[in-house]
């Protein structure tokens, strides 16, 4: 698929006061989305992570402050123009019920008048990008699943290849399972598509594993930390974000690094237990493996099974101070 | 003072006929054929555009009222008022109101009609409308559809189902209440029921234009259903 550009979104001391409230739903938030980035907004409800986002297509109007995308301002912009060139993905999906899966997709490309046979073409090209049966085209929302429901949002939100998504907790009202999959698959298809994306979420695992950057939003919509997901974890810039993340944030560290990432210990002839890892396992699973296991270390081997190095427990430890 | 002695009970004349009719029995199938023509046809054809125009201006001022009422909430209670009242108004009294006004035309029954279709077209509208989940609203919006592509491409389609069910009543009760009509013109099926019942008492007539008149209900309904599956093939799907 043709990725086109992708935009620079920047928040610049951007407020929103709604009336009969003392307090600010985002007082003063300045950001910088680099370009093909995913950026997570994550902080407890009440935070303004979503009066955040939707302030980017202007469904909510700021007060003060300003957005810009790519260095236009969003208001100037025509509303309609602006939420047309912006993906839009939401966690009760909006499905059009009585539109078939290909009419909802199509949504955005008929709005643009684009001609019939590219519709078409689209269509069916988004329907094999989310992983959806082409013959799923024909059918109406209400036939589908959860997860293949927010396949087709996703797909729809892609359709006119807008330079920027805006995603309200896509994957909130989903399953674990099915939560995770398309987890990976959004990462699998960022990656080919290379979209900015801004992704709200309450959920901090959900925003390490997703975000490039993390926004860390407190009470008030006051920006608490921004920075990666790793650096973040490392060092929380007060106890708000400290305790947001979680005592545990030296393990979520760990999820970060898969094995081939790192140095790791030379293969000395003697292979302990037969314990053995693909290089794609995050340092958390391998050290889960092993404690699980009762073993010191384990052999990190290659796609093919051939043995590339070998993890100690005592390892695992070196490379989290290092970090 | 005269005594009219062997007069006997007052009978009615039926005429020359069949023996069915002259002894006026129940259902006289001669009388439907010969009477068809001159009596039945004619008289179902203007039940038929009584009921029509009185549904098609009930539809088209409870369209409009709802629409309003969606997009202004506050006009809701007002105008859900005045249709409640105006459906509480007894037929018969509505025509007393309307007779002087409107004479004896077809201008006071449509009236009335129209006035008896607007509360149950109005709220089906606007339940219909009021209906569609706010996150299918939201996608819209969020997706740069303006409100009148929102309302003609997504809420009017959903609406869809709420507005024939109401379609439906509104159809099945005016072809009933028309029958009340012939009180004021001689028109509709109504008027071979009143010429029965209070001229002659002729029980073939009564049974026939009742028959026809449950018979245009049932199949009014029945082509609503059709259209409503017709127009919303994502329901049962």
């Amino acid at each position: 698929m043709s990725a086109t550009s992708a935009a620079e979104i920047v928040f610049d001391r951007v407020t929103k006061m709604y009336p009969g409230r003392s307090e600010a739903a985002v007082e003063e938030l300045s950001l910088t989305i680099p370009a093909g980035d995913i950026c997570v907004l994550v902080g407890p409800s009440g935070a303004g992570k979503t009066t955040a986002m939707k302030m980017v297509n202007r469904l909510i109007e700021f007060d003060a402050g300003d957005i810009t995308i790519d260095g236009r301002s969003v208001k100037d912009f025509d509303a309609t123009e602006l939420r047309r060139g912006i993906g839009y993905v939401i966690q009760q999906v909006g499905l059009f019920p009585h539109l078939t899966i290909a009419g909802n997709i199509a949504t955005v490309p008929r709005l643009l008048g684009w001609p019939k046979a590219r519709i078409r073409d689209r269509v069916a090209q988004l329907l094999e990008l989310v992983g959806l049966d082409p013959e799923y085209g024909d059918r109406y929302p209400v036939q589908l699943s959860g997860g293949q429901r927010q396949r087709v949002g996703l797909a729809r939100a892609l359709a006119a290849d807008p330079p920027l998504m805006l995603m309200d907790e896509p994957f909130g009202a989903l399953d674990p399972i099915t939560r995770d999959r398309l987890q990976v698959e959004l990462l699998r298809l960022h990656a080919e598509v290379r979209k900015t994306i801004i992704f709200v979420t309450h959920d901090i695992d959900e925003a390490i594993k997703l975000g490039d950057r993390i926004a860390i939003l407190r009470q008030g919509g006051v920006l608490a930390q921004y920075d990666t997901p790793d650096r973040i974890l490392a060092h929380p810039a007060d106890d708000f974000v400290a305790r947001f993340v979680g005592a545990d944030r030296g393990l979520k560290r760990l999820a970060l690094r898969r094995l081939d990432e790192i140095e790791l210990e030379a293969l000395d002839g003697a292979v302990p237990d037969g314990l053995t890892a693909v290089g794609s396992t995050t340092l958390r699973d391998a050290l889960s493996l092993m404690m699980s296991e009762g073993a010191d270390a384990l052999v990190v081997v290659d796609e093919a099974g051939n043995p590339i190095g070998v993890l100690s427990v005592a390892r695992v430890g070196q490379v989290l101070s290092e970090l | 003072m005269s005594l009219v002695l062997g007069s006997g009970p007052v009978i009615p004349d039926f005429g020359e006929g069949s023996s069915c009719e002259t002894q006026n029995d129940f259902f006289c199938p001669g009388w439907v054929q010969d009477h068809w023509g001159d009596t039945l046809q004619p008289a179902l054809l203007q039940h038929l555009k009584l009921t029509g125009i009185a549904v098609a201006i009930g539809f088209a001022i409870a369209f409009a009222a709802a629409l309003l009422a969606y997009r202004y909430r506050r006009l809701d209670p007002p105008i859900g008022f005045v249709s409640d009242f105006l459906y509480t108004i007894p037929s018969l009294a509505l025509f007393q109101l309307l007779v002087p006004i409107t004479g004896l035309t077809v201008t006071t029954v449509e009236v009335a009609l129209v006035s008896y279709t607007l509360l149950i077209l109005y709220r089906n509208i606007l339940e219909g409308l009021r209906g569609v989940p706010p996150s299918v609203r939201e996608a819209a919006r969020g997706m740069g559809l303006t409100a009148v592509q929102t309302l003609l491409r997504i809420e009017l389609p959903l609406a869809a189902p709420a507005i024939v069910a109401g379609l439906r009543l509104a159809t099945v009760s005016t072809i009933s209440i028309a029958t009340v009509a012939a009180l004021v013109i001689p028109q509709g099926l109504g008027y071979p029921l009143y010429i029965g019942i209070t001229q002659d008492v002729f029980k073939t007539e009564i049974v026939a234009a009742g028959a026809l008149t449950i018979l245009v209900a049932l199949v009014a309904d029945a082509l609503l259903v059709v259209v409503q599956r017709a127009i919303t093939p994502w329901r049962k799907a």
